[in-house]
């Protein structure tokens, strides 16, 4: 089994890309399976599962983060796949902190970033860009090119090893090297461990409290002046 | 690498009947233009010369530079990019000020000359708008006039790319004319798509659009050129005319007329 894990921000163009890779797979009569993972609301694995006819899941975080999701049903994901006869697992997850990266080691980690979003969006965002293999940079025909220019030289100055890819995937353009990629990417090894260390510690507010203050948390906390501290047993 | 020819190959139209031009090049110095009416395919064949087609396009056309398969590191390095397309949707989103944006662009250049370079620039784009661009003010609060002189000045001056796709800049508001004679001062090679007569006679050849197909390749003869001339000056006239009006004065018939006789025609 091969896993291909594509991240990144909401309506970035993932969906789209993956549409146009899956659609160069079928050609190559590659069976891929592709998972959903997302907070709230999705449609894309009915649209996907009726144009392609490959087994689709989808699934809501709701109240865990997708990236935390993502960590705690791969396992039994990957399951799903083989047993649907699937070469390819196609993970769809909208990372929404950035704080963690859903990249698993062996798989293929792409992050989808439209050009539109500004030429600081690389420096702000972390390891869903920087652990990634590929980094995609959608709508770049509405961008002048010196923006362009600019933003992949940001990509590249956070992630010094990622293969940058400019696509237009509305018209399935720079589609093709993606596709490359996949194809290349070794089978995934068990078990599976995330590429990335997660945020430290255990995080009072992901539990559930939802005092405001540091002064009602413990773990790793900080104030507006001072740095990082830590605060417990 | 030196950018001296690129080379297209035809492919198919939207019916799927081979192209009548199966192949045309430009060298360094060339101006052509691409015309035909909307949706015809125009915007579409210039996306295929600026993504370097390898028959991986949906109109199966195929692009080379200097007579050979164009190289990776081109198509993934905007900045190794030789081509610099400005659509119709060309934007800055940027809401840095004018003079930091250029600086961060010509460094990543790796310009040795930034202020120099921004200079060039900004004079550049300031020939071909009606008020002048302020290098403190906000990319985002350009006019779209502003912005599109400055994404032509940015690219040739800034961005250097041997190749120049402007997809309808007559639309812009800028000095369409005087654009063309302020580029043919650089050493590029220039693709118009438009609708303006002006700029197509000015042109070596045109590419004629039907279809999604490139139909035939016109190659501007001594006559055209001939009115051309003729059809430039109506056009001077006719920006006389909109200055008059922008400047808030009054096109009165007496002016108008001695505007016409000023005509060598």
């Amino acid at each position: 089994m091969k896993l291909v894990i594509f991240a990144g921000p909401p309506t970035c163009g993932k969906t789209t890309v993956i549409r146009q890779v899956l659609k160069r797979m079928a050609a190559r009569q590659i069976k891929a399976a592709y998972l959903k993972i997302d907070v709230l609301y999705a449609d894309d694995d009915t649209i996907i599962a009726k144009e392609f006819g490959i087994p689709v899941k989808k699934i809501y975080s709701g109240e865990l983060c997708p990236d935390h999701c993502n960590v705690v049903v791969l396992d039994e994901a990957v399951e799903w796949a083989d047993s649907c006869g699937a070469g390819y697992l196609f993970v769809e997850t909208a990372g929404l902190c950035l704080r963690c990266s859903p990249y698993v080691e062996n798989s293929l980690g792409i992050v989808v970033l439209e050009a539109t979003s500004g030429m600081n969006l690389p420096r702000k965002i972390g390891p869903m860009l920087t652990l990634a293999d590929i980094s995609v940079i959608t709508k770049i025909d509405l961008i002048s090119q010196a923006e362009r220019e600019v933003f992949r030289y940001r990509v590249l100055e956070s992630a010094k090893k990622i293969t940058v890819v400019e696509s237009n995937a509305l018209y399935g353009i720079g589609i093709d090297p993606i596709v490359k990629q996949i194809l290349k990417t070794p089978d995934i090894e068990f078990p599976m461990f995330l590429r990335g260390n997660p945020p430290v510690g255990t995080c009072t507010i992901c539990v559930g409290k939802k005092e405001i203050g540091a002064k009602h948390h413990f773990g790793v906390l900080r104030t507006l002046d001072e740095d990082l501290v830590y605060v417990g047993e | 690498m030196e950018v001296h020819k690129i080379s297209v190959f035809g492919g198919y139209g939207k019916d799927g009947s081979a192209e009548k031009v199966n192949e045309f090049s430009l060298e360094v110095g060339d101006i052509i233009s691409i015309v035909g009416p909307t949706g015809c395919g125009k915007t579409t064949l210039i996306n295929d010369i600026e993504l370097f087609a390898n028959e991986n396009t949906p109109s199966g056309r195929r692009v080379t530079i200097n007579d050979e398969p164009v190289p990776e590191d081109f198509i993934f390095d905007p900045s190794n990019h030789p081509i610099a397309l400005i659509s119709q949707h060309t934007n800055f989103l940027s809401d840095l000020p004018v003079e930091e944006f250029l600086t961060i662009h010509a460094t990543v250049r790796g310009a040795t000359d930034v202020a120099s370079i921004i200079e060039e620039t900004l004079n550049f784009a300031n020939e071909l708008t009606g008020e002048p661009i302020m290098k403190d003010i906000a990319m985002t609060e350009l006019s779209g006039g502003q912005t599109r002189s400055l994404l032509i000045a940015d690219a040739v001056v800034i961005g250097n790319s041997p190749i120049i796709l402007l997809d309808e800049i007559e639309n812009a508001g800028i000095h369409r004319t005087k654009a063309l004679e302020l580029l043919k001062r650089y050493k590029k090679i220039f693709v118009f798509v438009t609708h303006d007569p002006c700029i197509a006679l000015m042109s070596d050849f045109r590419i004629v659009m039907k279809n999604g197909a490139m139909q035939s390749l016109i190659v501007t003869r001594p006559e055209e050129r001939k009115v051309a001339g003729k059809m430039k000056q109506i056009d001077d006239m006719m920006l006389d005319f909109r200055t008059i009006i922008r400047s808030g004065e009054e096109l009165t018939e007496s002016i108008f007329n001695e505007n016409f006789k000023v005509l060598t025609f």
